[in-house]
């Protein structure tokens, strides 16, 4: 049950995307959400949106799987949209007609706070869609390395990145060992009577208690043992300490690369010469 | 020639009360392959964390091929002393195969090429070759198991020390493991130390001693330890059951080799019924 959660939600295929340099994606999800809260106008986002489409498809992942991604925060995004449409009010008019369009009580539709609408929705579908499309085509342990190589800087101020790195690679890995242990701890608490999911809230918070305490020992008596193997093994932090999985650009990195700097770079021509301006 | 490990009347004890070690002298010779048997408690595990410095004695000495182990040649001792832990689950700091094996590579600080020849060599000394890019989350027991035996071996030490190391397997996985054991010290002469309750694995090797309350209680080749059933029971071992068979039928008059299977007993009785 707990073991088919799959963390991250890695979809495993190969793929242009998927063979990219991880400190890129990253680099290249930032710069995206930049692109996409400089975009001001409709043809923006819509060249916005025309890229990840591109980037969906060179990833090779289902599109009903990417849109998946959108609901979990759909209701999110509805109910903003909602609330901006009714209350937003202003005098703005950006196709022929009256600025106000319907009102009544404290309810006020008008033009300006449509297009607001229109604007966020579509901000917050691509920045998720975005986001997702990272981690479906990175894995975690990609991700982390990608995430160290990039904090490297922070070095030179002592922090400490390889620790970091190294922290965030053991969470992953006994991320499904302690899902197991919570299963099997569980049904060890069923079988002794415990009534796990019956009861109110109350009842049921408590009923996890004897879950926790057992699950907290042993998580600490692994630690232990994973020092202990550790310490066998020569480890001494990061000083004089080599890596054998290096992280390289390649060809298609550059291309993916200059792909980006066009966007951006066109994102930010048109937010300071609007072709149709608003 | 030194031996490769000798405990030198060695002291240890984990505080007042507890468990304590007394005068211990023990030494394994290159190449050999030991078998270090008792119940829990008995100070077995004391003994392999005392041999690369994950614990420190209170008193005597450990050496290792003559070298004296000393805070500042820890690092030295234990590229050259791997130890094996028990649970499969808690020894891996990678979700992937071959990034676990390199772990100790790279905190030596092995260039990425050697690091790469390494993970090749060990994997397929455990006969993992295969799975190099495999989840270890997704492997049986005994193949994490061989996949910890591989992290260590890339480091290659000259001793490994293998602290109950199919305590949690099952029993097709104390057989892989068994078997790789074998083969590391026959193939390439890798000393071995064989922590284990299993008194079948104690046949593997040329030589076994028995732990009680942190003393060596006996020590001789597996097959005569096995005759002494009385005293392994005083040591809270117990003989597995066809050993128990044999000691009996020899009890009975019956003149029968030491076997451990049923196949090798059946054999010895129908020899000496014939």
């Amino acid at each position: 049950m707990l073991k088919d959660v799959s963390f991250g939600q890695y979809y495993p295929v190969r793929s242009f995307v998927h063979s990219l340099d991880p400190r890129l994606k990253i680099l290249f999800l930032i710069g995206y959400i930049v692109a996409i809260f400089l975009a001001q106008e409709l043809l923006a986002l819509g060249i916005c949106a025309a890229v990840l489409l591109f980037a969906i498809l060179l990833a090779r992942i289902p599109l009903g799987k990417v849109l998946r991604a959108v609901k979990g925060v759909l209701f999110l995004v509805l109910f903003t949209a909602a609330v901006n449409i009714f209350f937003h009010g202003g005098d703005k008019v950006y196709w022929d007609g009256p600025a106000l369009l319907w009102e009544w009580k404290i309810f006020r539709v008008t033009q300006a706070g449509i297009m607001l609408s229109v604007f966020l929705v579509l901000r917050l579908f691509l920045l998720v869609i975005g986001s997702s499309l990272l981690t479906y085509t990175t894995t975690p342990v990609s991700l982390t390395d990608g995430i160290e190589s990039l904090l490297t800087p922070l070095k030179w101020v002592r922090f400490p990145v390889h620790e970091l790195a190294l922290i965030m690679s053991i969470a992953l890995r006994f991320i499904p060992i302690l899902m197991d242990e919570t299963e099997r701890i569980m049904n060890a608490q069923k079988a002794r009577g415990a009534s796990l999911d019956s009861g109110g809230p109350a009842k049921r918070v408590k009923a996890i208690v004897p879950v926790l305490i057992p699950l907290l020992l042993s998580a600490f008596r692994r630690a232990d043992e994973l020092g202990d193997a550790m310490d066998a093994r020569c480890y001494s932090g990061g000083k004089n300490r080599t890596k054998y999985k290096k992280l390289r650009f390649s060809w298609r990195d550059l291309l993916a690369f200059a792909l980006l700097a066009a966007l951006i770079a066109g994102i930010v021509v048109m937010y300071i010469f609007p072709v149709f301006p608003l | 020639m030194a031996n490769a490990l000798e405990y030198k009347d060695v002291a240890f004890s984990y505080g007042e009360g507890g468990f304590r070690m007394e005068h211990l002298n023990f030494s394994v010779a290159e190449g050999e392959l030991v078998a270090v048997l008792g119940h829990n408690g008995s100070g077995k595990s004391t003994l392999a964390r005392l041999a690369n410095g994950l614990l420190t004695p209170d008193g005597g000495e450990i050496s290792v091929f003559g070298t004296v182990l000393r805070e500042k040649n820890l690092f030295d001792i234990r590229k050259q002393v791997g130890i094996v832990f028990q649970n499969p689950d808690s020894q891996a700091v990678a979700s992937i195969v071959e990034d676990d094996v390199a772990f100790g590579a790279e905190n030596v600080g092995l260039p990425r090429k050697e690091i790469g020849e390494r993970i090749g060599y060990a994997l397929r000394a455990v006969g993992m070759e295969e799975y190099r890019t495999a989840t270890i989350s997704r492997l049986s027991g005994g193949q994490k198991q061989r996949v910890a035996i591989a992290g260590v071996l890339a480091l290659r030490p000259k001793i490994m020390i293998l602290d109950e190391a199919t305590a949690m397997l099952d029993p097709r996985g104390r057989r892989e493991i068994a078997e790789v054991v074998k083969q590391l010290n026959e193939r390439e002469g890798i000393t071995v130390l064989l922590i284990t309750h299993f008194m079948e694995e104690a046949l593997l090797c040329s030589r076994a001693v028995v732990m009680n309350r942190g003393e060596i209680v006996m020590e001789d080749a597996p097959a005569n330890i096995f005759r002494r059933g009385e005293e392994l029971l005083t040591y809270q071992l117990a003989l597995p059951r066809i050993g128990e068979i044999a000691n009996r039928l020899r009890a009975g008059g019956m003149n029968v080799a030491d076997a451990l299977d049923v196949d090798t007993l059946a054999e010895e009785i129908a020899k000496c019924v014939s």
